[in-house]
């Protein structure tokens, strides 16, 4: 019998994923968030039926009670988020509170598999993230001066990222972290937002070539600080997310261009200069050739990806754990092994349906400042995604970030709760907007301007 | 009025770049699920033999390995099961199948290497395994049916003899391998006992496949491809060559031979090819465009990869304009830096046979799972062109002739038509006994089956691997 159950499962499983990820570009579509209620619902349930048919099998596959407790444990924390939200925030934006939910319930499923010490350790700090980032949304909503915070941001992301530089430790041959009263802690991460808060708030008035370059000049600081500290995924996010803001801001194609053609010639001459490129473009090229040492990683990333084939090996019937990092940097390979590619590439599309959420947002959103800031962090979380899964198929280089939410790593998964906190609260902006808008609707009046003093009336009261 | 407003609005915030960047990014995530959906698609099964994938450890621990069986169900290599539960890997036909099946208990060779991921995958039904488990015993691995027929292998493997050498028997309109035989031979049942031995005998290379891996200077079989190059460069015009073989060729201060000095006196392009005129070839070679001869090679696969499964060697033969008339000539009739593998040779005879596309060869024509369920079928598949239908015309025309009224008469006059074409290849400087090669099909008119053979250090093609060709002929057309 219980046989059948762990096999059975591997099938619901990868069914209740499909199910998912079809109703998330469906929800996208519909106009009225009324009508997208039942959308809403189906989704929790499957969030939770993914999670019961996961916790059963690994249960019965090992016998092992504690994960029963986790389970528990885990399913109050997610349906209090949930149920938190909605009393706290009834405007949230619903389908990216599920979106997080459901990747950080697969983010848990495959850490309890991997490293049940290291599970539990993430389920702290995701369920003190999460009751913090709570907050994240009003502040955000309320303050409307957070604008006009430039050189904050700027002398914050600098010196986060220079400490690091200079006193930070060495792992695998890069600083990108240091330990603080017995906490690591790696400020690449959340100097991702205060960058993307910078730039947004040097461009958001005017984007002429002025302001372009000295933007183009700040955000050089912080990424040439990056390649010191030899940390290349965050580097390339930062100079990704710059480059599509400035497009944004300044509707100029040419800065786009211009950064693509820069870029690819930085990535040529930091091929000649640093032999860690090197190695990641030879074990990129040809793994199997470089086994033994630098294509070791990759090689096994891609044992793990075609034994999975479409419907994963079943929970505990694979060897993901012979990838070296696989907890930080190859969850998508652990997920196609033992979930299945099915699964692994419904996972990836959920993440996409985030990054177009981010951007609708950005869309419906008046205030240049907030557009640039929900376009740069989607920009910057899409392209993360990008780096890891496709360097784990060995589609691109390898680059060794994390996969946000589903990876292990307190820095990682705190930025990227903070990243949806905050795209919450500009969603209730533009509620907020929306309601105002209607309003002007009815009395007649020019809503571009309405709005307008609308926003600066909040500005002047903050 | 209503208008207007909209049209205000979209001025104060168009969204264009950001639908720019949202499609942007949509385009390089569908790029990247493709390549993950081809990736899975196509290379879920070689990974699984990789020795640093430690799954296969894994499976050998829940399944046994399953069995190899020739295409008339003979069993060519099984797993006992001991009654203390250990296994025993059994190959009842011993040395017969020595390399072409190959072993699993030193390393894996052969086809136990090519099928290992299915051989140690068990696709019994469900409820079955869950028996096994509550039982304790492991799951039966499924078996893979080869193409392999065990009348034509032993008698490819018997007419070898105790000479060194190789023979590859295949069918022209599928690709599939029928016999294939490397001499010498070792037992794979006692292969950790002998192990040492053979390492240490250099010279013999026994577990090398010689018909796959073996690097030979191919002869005067090279000469189809020296003639192809030729019927290239004088398209339409080949009957206008003459030449007049006075037994011996100087060029400069060298002086080649043909075979055992014979006078072929005046030749035309089809004799020089059927009476394997080495002369009149230096003579042709000598003029040849160097351009179009190195296209030729390279359609033809040198340097390059061969389209099959198993382990291979590739033949290598470079050719450019730098080359000297002297290499130039040794290379038209296949001596000098020609080095090939007779799998290749016989690739390319199946091109011949088969219109200019060969099928792409293969031994496992589908793998069953222990409860009779079909696990995977390996269907024929045509490889590329490596020559126009009009030029495999004119070269099937011409290998008719080696057996009308050449090299090739031991196949003359029988119940079918053969056409094909034998070298004797100088393999040193010393001039002993050549290497004996013979490549062909039968029959003519529709071919079926073809062979390539070589039999090392024994004497001409004619003679010796003729009549083993006429043999398998005979085999596989029943003719007593």
């Amino acid at each position: 019998m219980q046989h059948y159950i762990v096999e059975f499962s591997k099938y619901f499983i990868a069914l209740f994923m499909i199910f998912y990820t079809v109703e998330s570009f469906l929800a996208l579509r519909k106009k009225r968030e009324d009508e997208r209620n039942g959308v809403y619902i189906r989704q929790d349930i499957y969030i939770f039926l993914i999670q019961f048919f996961s916790y059963l099998c690994m249960c019965l596959k090992t016998g092992q009670i504690e994960y029963l407790f986790f389970y528990a444990f885990l399913q109050i924390a997610l349906f209090s988020t949930l149920v938190l939200y909605q009393m706290i925030y009834p405007k949230n934006n619903r389908l990216l509170l599920n979106h997080m939910c459901l990747l950080l319930s697969i983010g848990f499923i495959m850490l309890t598999r991997l490293d049940f010490d290291k599970a539990i350790k993430q389920f702290f700090i995701v369920a003190a993230a999460l009751g913090a980032s709570l907050v994240i949304p009003f502040f955000v909503h309320k303050l409307r001066f957070i604008k006009h915070l430039k050189w904050l941001y700027g002398a914050l992301g600098i010196t986060a990222l220079g400490i690091v530089l200079v006193l930070g430790q060495v792992t695998h041959g890069s600083k990108i972290s240091y330990t603080v009263a017995g906490v690591t802690i790696q400020p690449s991460e959340f100097v991702k937002i205060i960058f993307v808060f910078f730039i947004a708030s040097l461009l958001y008035k005017a984007a002429t070539l002025k302001e372009v370059i000295l933007s183009a000049f700040m955000a050089a600081i912080h990424i040439l600080i990056l390649v010191a500290s030899k940390d290349l995924g965050s580097s390339l996010i930062f100079f990704m997310g710059y480059l599509f803001m400035v497009l944004i801001a300044s509707k100029n194609y040419l800065y786009l261009l211009a950064g693509f053609v820069s870029g690819g010639g930085a990535a040529v001459a930091g091929y000649y200069l640093f032999s860690h490129v090197r190695v990641r473009v030879q074990a990129f090229l040809d793994p199997f050739s470089v086994i033994d040492n630098q294509g070791f990683q990759m090689a096994q990333s891609l044992f793990a990806i075609s034994n999975g084939k479409w419907f994963g090996t079943g929970l505990f019937e694979g060897t993901p754990a012979d990838i070296p990092f696989v907890e930080s940097d190859f969850m998508f390979s652990a997920v196609a092994e033992e979930l299945g590619g099915i699964f692994a590439v419904c996972m990836i599309l959920v993440c996409l349906n985030c990054f177009l959420v981010f951007l609708k947002i950005a869309m419906e959103l008046e205030d240049t400042f907030y557009r640039l800031v929900a376009s740069g962090l989607g920009v910057m979380y899409i392209f993360q995604i990008f780096l890891t899964v496709g360097g784990g198929m060995k589609f691109i280089p390898l680059t060794g970030v994390t996969l946000p939410l589903v990876s292990y790593g307190g820095s990682s998964v705190l930025t990227t709760l903070i990243i949806f906190a905050v795209m919450q609260g500009l969603f209730m902006i533009y509620y907020t907007e929306e309601k105002q808008r209607k309003k002007e609707g009815k009395t007649g009046n020019r809503r571009g301007e309405k709005t307008k003093n609308y926003v600066e009336e909040w500005d002047e009261e903050a | 009025m209503k208008k207007l407003k909209k049209a205000e609005k979209e001025k104060k915030v168009s969204n264009r770049e950001l639908w720019f960047t949202g499609i942007f990014f949509s385009l390089i995530f569908l790029g990247m699920i493709g390549y993950y959906v081809y990736y899975v698609q196509e290379n879920g099964r070689e990974m699984i033999n990789n020795s640093y994938n430690t799954r296969q450890h894994l499976l050998t621990k829940k399944n046994y390995r399953g069995n190899i069986y020739s295409a008339d169900g003979e069993i060519l290599a099984e797993t006992i099961l001991q009654p203390d539960g250990s296994e025993i890997r059994n190959y009842p036909y011993e040395k017969l199948f020595s390399h072409v099946v190959g072993f699993s208990t030193k390393g894996k060779t052969g086809i136990e290497a090519e099928v290992n991921s299915y051989l140690i995958n068990s696709g019994v039904s469900l409820s079955t395994q869950i028996e096994n488990e509550a039982a304790g015993t492991k799951n039966p691995g499924d078996d893979a049916y080869t193409s392999l027929n065990v009348e034509l292998q032993r008698i490819a493997s018997k007419s070898l003899g105790v000479s060194k050498g190789a023979i590859i028997v295949s069918k022209v309109k599928t690709g599939e391998i029928l016999a294939m035989v490397s001499k010498p031979d070792f037992n794979p049942n006692t292969i950790v006992q002998d192990w040492q031995e053979y390492l240490e005998d250099e010279e013999s290379s026994v577990l090398l496949n010689r018909a796959t891996q073996g690097i030979y200077p191919p002869g005067s079989t090279f000469k189809i491809v020296t003639s192809l190059a030729y019927l290239r460069e004088h398209q339409g015009n080949y009957q206008d060559y003459f030449y007049n073989c006075i037994g011996s060729y100087r060029y400069e201060d060298s002086k080649i031979r043909c075979y055992h000095g014979t006078v072929h006196n005046s030749v035309d392009f089809i004799t020089s090819f059927a009476k394997s005129c080495n002369c009149s070839y230096a003579n042709m070679g000598l003029g040849l465009d160097r351009g179009i001869y190195h296209d030729t090679i390279m359609d033809l696969g040198f340097n390059q990869p061969l389209p099959v499964n198993f382990n291979y060697n590739q033949s290598k033969l470079v050719v450019d304009e730098t080359i000297s008339g002297d290499d130039m000539i040794q290379i038209s009739f296949g001596q000098g830096s020609v080095q090939m593998t007779p799998l290749h040779l016989h690739l390319i005879t199946n091109a011949i046979a088969a219109k200019g596309t060969p099928m792409k060869p293969y031994l496992v024509n589908k793998i069953v799972s222990k409860d009779g369920k079909v696990i995977e079928e390996f269907s024929p598949k045509p490889y590329k062109a490596l020559m126009t239908e009009e030029e495999a015309g004119t070269l099937t025309m011409m290998m008719e002739q080696v057996v009308e009224k050449g090299t090739g008469s031991r196949l003359k006059g029988l119940s079918y038509s053969a056409a094909g074409k034998t070298g004797s290849a100088e393999y040193n400087l010393v001039k002993e006994d050549s290497h004996a090669w013979f490549t062909g099909f039968a029959p003519v008119e529709d071919p079926e089956i073809s062979v390539t053979i070589i039999v090392e250090r024994i004497g001409s093609g004619g003679d010796y691997a003729v009549p083993i060709a006429k043999r398998l002929f005979d085999e596989y057309f029943s003719v007593n």
